[in-house]
């Protein structure tokens, strides 16, 4: 599955800009399901067909990066955030554009405490010589990500964006095994659910599927001085019960606690205060779609190196497998 | 049941955002006197039908939401307090010192409490406490709690409803009990006129969290008029004069670009004829209620928002005055039974 | 072109403050009708206009809000003073010492504020509150104001439009009357793709209409034509300008509510280049628009904006350059006369598509 994962991460798929993602899932599941195509938003919608309960699982394909505003007469690049970005993570990394420059994020040193950094205050170096020299290599309005790479190390993943790469990976594995069921299963790789989960709906209108599910990361509390949160790495996929854009359906939060009970597998509960999923989009589309997720326990979220365990990993294509068969 | 019996009962009623399982059926029974046909959705509106006179009726789809806000567990400490967080907009200044209910197996009594004066730093005193930082006290220890509570079980206030004078009536959940209490007078006037259109009468869910169940609702019910019941800021000292409504000089009725101003018009010439107490509630917005959602539902829902005056909203002790639901309810009900096809 | 600055300048005349465009869409209907196969308004009070296309071709809608930012009073004070709030995003120190009309017959009003003379060493050095501003009609007091306004009437700024300069126009409402004189041209010829010209409400307020516009019309692809915000004057740096007037009509690639389509912003920047016409990048992922609604609306559509650099938008002043607003004109409709040439849209694998 690390190759699977590793495929993921690595391949370049800001907001907007999802189409690589897409092709290489596409390639990856061509001969698994029935029907794959795509929507208008680029979502990628893969349907296993059935005569039982529709069933639509989601996870976005695209991830944080930076959009470039103004190219400066020295060849230095203005900036502006795609999804949530902290000035103090992002500072000193280095970003990659889609044709592969790289270039490192700094800021107006001529400030008087650094504690007031902002994003307007901050810019991109590509070491170009000047502007038409920039310009050779990226214009206005390109995006680029983090530029880091995969490894696996004790059983966990260190990547840039697990978030929502992982999701995308569990379901691609759950679909790669083709679990039993007469149930008709929407795999959804989303768009642009990173700047106001804006593909989930549009794919979930097409579909008017009977539940759903969002595959998503959450936060944990089990790093020095953090905030308490229940959540630890390692103790199984967590069941959302709420994030800031829904309160999970109270049952498709039953359904999947019975099926992760009666399988045995390991699992926790997700209530986080901030940040929201492709649920919270689905669940408001045509006249109600009952919602909930699950969420891989993840270190460090939006930021070059987020953490995730295996375990977990692995036990959340199985409550998903279990979820489809019910 | 008499408007400020059923407003007490409906008051101490427990129906979180989010678990409006709790108390779908108990509306749904309401609803089942004077309707001709009762159901519950998928995300627990409960939907009360009554069939209009005519030949080709139009639909007048009315909503008031039944969710109140509340708390949520979040975790279970080893001393066996519990930490939690806020369902709905629930503000940390106003909760200190409050009995509550855990609805966790069973229903537990509890307390959050707060430091004794005689303990906090002196420079500490003027510092707000979060949410984060409160704990609810269920008086048992860290192995018994994980038993009888789990993470994701929801809180209510202990806030039983009383009357005070003036036919006024303090409690929690006023908004929007109040609404669904003017719900049920809409119904009881119907039941004496006689109206050309269908009316479904909606309880709906989740508002305090997106006005969640009315976007349900005005997708499957395809509405020609919308009426929307919530509250409004009553009048209290330091509220800005143009935002806050006296009690007991009637609904507020809205006037503004979301806001169907003929339909408003006609209410207002009703009330004036039918000496029904109103006032004007200028929104220059969104009104931050269901009628936003009507307004650009499918292809847009003519609304009207009518709103009852409440004090000291969400907080425990909201309070409403029981005329402001009796007018609401009538002057809604006559004018759908005024309305004939245009 | 001439004809084109003229319903421009008509346009800004007339009063639409969000929820009562009616004036507005008169006047527009009286320009397209001859020029549309069908057209009607809906339930609230979007103007949707059709021309059937001449070939194959995707459905194309073609957005401009009717609407402007302007005041709803409140409050009737006993001294005869209005109170007021604003409807949609309006500045407060824009405010002050404006004219401004209200209700349907047009009762004149001032706001007025405190004369610096009056003003305390504190107050000297702040800034203004929107909530302590009132509206002035000249009444003496509660019971004369009431025989000429009422709570709810609506007031928009009066000011006349005023060429000036070298080829700018200075009028209220530039956001979005452009996108309205530039729909009603593009309206005047055919084209192979399916056109439904919109004429939105409520955009101020919320991007309101343009939802049940969405979800009657269902568009394929979709061209927002708006007034976009442009602050390049001395002091500001040149990131921070946002766009430039006279640098030719803006294309938005990212902003609060939408990230523009690929396909179709290369459409219109290959139309540009080819035709000689200038265009620019927005240069701040700042605002929103209508395509951010008509884009996750039902199952989604292509989107795009084009729109024209107006100073001092939001405010009754705003100026724009002539030269950007024909710019528009031209680039808008070469885009729409190329389109089923060069989009490629995917809706089922091997189903509808157009290359």
């Amino acid at each position: 599955m690390f190759d699977i994962i590793n495929k993921l991460t690595q391949t370049f798929g800001p907001s907007g800009n999802e189409k690589k993602v897409a092709d290489l899932i596409r390639d990856m599941l061509k001969d698994k399901v029935d029907e794959i195509k795509t929507d208008a938003l680029g979502n990628l919608i893969c349907i296993k067909k059935g005569s039982g309960k529709k069933i639509m699982l989601a996870a976005h394909m695209d991830e944080i990066g930076i959009i470039v505003s103004y190219i400066d007469k020295n060849g230095f690049l203005r900036f502006s955030n795609v999804g949530g970005l902290d000035p103090f993570v992002i500072l000193g990394k280095r970003v990659i554009f889609e044709n592969g420059t790289v270039g490192v994020i700094w800021y107006e040193e001529n400030i008087d405490d650094i504690k007031n950094i902002k994003l307007e205050k901050m810019y991109i170096d590509i070491a170009a010589k000047s502007k038409e020299d920039a310009e050779k290599l990226v214009n206005v309005g390109d995006m680029a990500v983090f530029e880091a790479g995969t490894i696996l190390q004790n059983g966990r993943i260190i990547s840039k964006s697990t978030d929502d790469r992982i999701g995308c990976a569990v379901l691609v594995q759950a679909a790669m095994n083709q679990p039993e069921t007469e149930n008709e299963i929407y795999y959804v790789f989303t768009a642009q659910e990173e700047v106001g989960l804006r593909g989930a709906g549009p794919a979930a209108y097409g579909l008017m599927p009977d539940m759903a599910l969002a595959i998503d990361v959450t936060a944990t509390g089990d790093t020095p001085e953090c905030k308490p949160m229940p959540v630890k790495l390692g103790e199984g996929p967590a069941i959302k019960i709420k994030d800031r854009s829904i309160i999970a359906h109270p049952e498709v939060k039953d359904r999947l606690i019975k099926c992760a009970t009666e399988n045995n597998i390991p699992h926790q509960f997700e209530i986080i205060t901030l940040g929201g999923t492709d649920a919270g989009s689905i669940h408001t589309t045509a006249g109600g779609i009952p919602s909930g997720g699950i969420a891989i326990p993840t270190r460090n979220i939006h930021n070059s190196a987020e953490i995730v365990d295996m375990k977990d990993v692995e036990n959340a294509v199985k409550l998903i497998e279990a979820f489809i068969r019910q | 049941m008499e408007c400020g019996e059923l407003l007490k009962k409906l008051s101490d009623m427990r129906a979180v955002a989010g678990r409006e399982n709790m108390a779908a059926e108990i509306i749904a029974g309401l609803f089942r006197q004077y309707c001709d046909d009762v159901s519950i959705d998928s995300f627990y509106n409960v939907i009360g039908f009554k069939k209009g006179q005519a030949e080709n009726p139009q639909n007048v789809l009315i909503t008031a939401h039944y969710d109140e806000i509340g708390l949520i567990v979040t975790g279970i400490e080893d001393s066996g307090f519990l930490r939690f967080t806020a369902v709905g907009g629930v503000d940390a200044k106003a909760i200190g010192a409050m009995e509550v209910t855990v609805h966790g197996k069973e229903d537990l009594f509890g307390v959050i409490g707060v430091k004794p004066p005689h303990l906090i730093p002196a420079e500490d005193k003027d510092k707000g406490i979060k949410m984060e930082d409160m704990r609810i006290d269920i008086g048992y220890d860290g192995e018994k709690a994980r038993e009888l509570v789990s993470i994701g079980d929801v809180v209510t206030f202990n806030s039983p409803a009383q009357e005070l004078m003036n036919n006024r009536i303090t409690g929690k959940s006023m908004d929007n009990r109040s609404g669904v209490a003017a719900l049920v007078e809409i119904l009881k006037e119907l039941q004496k006129l006689k109206h050309d259109d269908n009316v479904y009468v909606v309880a709906t869910v989740q508002e305090e969290l997106g006005l969640i169940g009315a976007i349900c609702a005005t997708y499957n019910i395809k509405a020609d008029l919308g009426i929307v019941i919530d509250v409004c800021h009553g009048d209290m000292p330091d509220a800005p004069s143009d935002e806050a409504f006296p009690l007991d000089k009637g609904v507020a009725l809205a006037i503004g670009p979301i806001i169907s101003r003929k339909h408003t018009k006609e209410c207002i010439k009703l009330a004036k004829e039918e000496n029904i107490p109103y006032q004007i509630d200028p929104e220059a917005g969104d009104t931050g209620t269901e009628a936003a959602v009507h307004a650009v539902a499918r292809e847009g829902i003519p609304v009207i928002l009518l709103s009852i005056p409440c004090k000291y909203m969400h907080t425990p002790v909201e309070m409403v005055s029981v005329n402001d639901i009796v007018s609401t309810g009538r002057l809604a009900a006559r004018y759908i039974a005024g309305r004939s096809k245009e | 072109m001439k004809e084109a600055l003229e319903n421009l300048k008509k346009l800004t005349a007339l009063d639409g403050v969000s929820g009562e465009e009616k004036p507005v869409r008169d006047y527009i209907i009286s320009r397209i009708k001859d020029h549309v196969d069908d057209y009607y308004v809906d339930n609230i009070g979007n103007l949707i206009t059709y021309k059937k296309g001449t070939g194959k071709g995707p459905k194309v809608m073609l957005d401009a809000h009717m609407d402007e930012v302007g005041l709803l009073i409140t409050q009737i004070n006993s001294d005869g003073l209005l109170k007021f709030r604003t409807i949609g995003g309006i500045e407060d120190r824009v405010l002050v010492g404006k004219r401004v009309r209200i209700g349907e017959n047009k009762v004149p009003g001032v706001i007025g504020f405190k004369p610096l003379h009056l003003q305390g060493s504190k107050e000297r050095k702040g800034t203004v509150d929107k909530k302590q501003l009132t509206i002035d009609i000249g009444a003496k007091d509660k019971d004369q104001a009431s025989s000429k306004v009422e709570i709810g009437d609506l007031a928009a700024f009066a000011y006349d439009p005023v060429e000036f300069g070298d080829n700018k126009l200075m009028a209220k409402a530039l956001d979005d009357r452009v996108g309205c004189a530039v729909l009603i041209e593009l309206l005047k010829q055919k084209y192979e793709c399916d056109i439904y010209g919109c004429f939105t409400v409520q955009e101020e307020i919320g991007l309101k209409g343009a939802r049940t516009s969405t979800f009657q019309v269902k568009p394929d692809i979709a061209l927002v034509l708006e007034g976009t915000t442009c602050y390049d004057v001395p002091d500001t740096k040149e990131y921070g300008m946002s766009t430039v007037c006279g640098n030719g009509p803006a294309l938005t690639v990212m902003d609060r509510t939408v990230i523009a389509d690929r396909d179709l912003l290369r459409h219109i920047t290959k139309t540009a280049e080819l035709n000689g016409i200038p265009y620019q990048f927005k240069q701040t992922i700042t605002g929103g628009t209508n395509a951010g609604k008509i884009q996750t609306g039902g199952i989604g559509a292509k989107v795009a904006v084009i729109a024209l650099p107006c100073r001092y938008i939001h405010s009754p002043v705003s100026v724009m350059d002539i030269n950007d607003f024909e710019n528009m004109i031209k680039l808008s409709k070469k885009v729409l006369e190329t389109l089923p040439a060069s989009i490629t849209l995917y809706r089922e694998q091997g189903g509808k598509e157009y290359v």
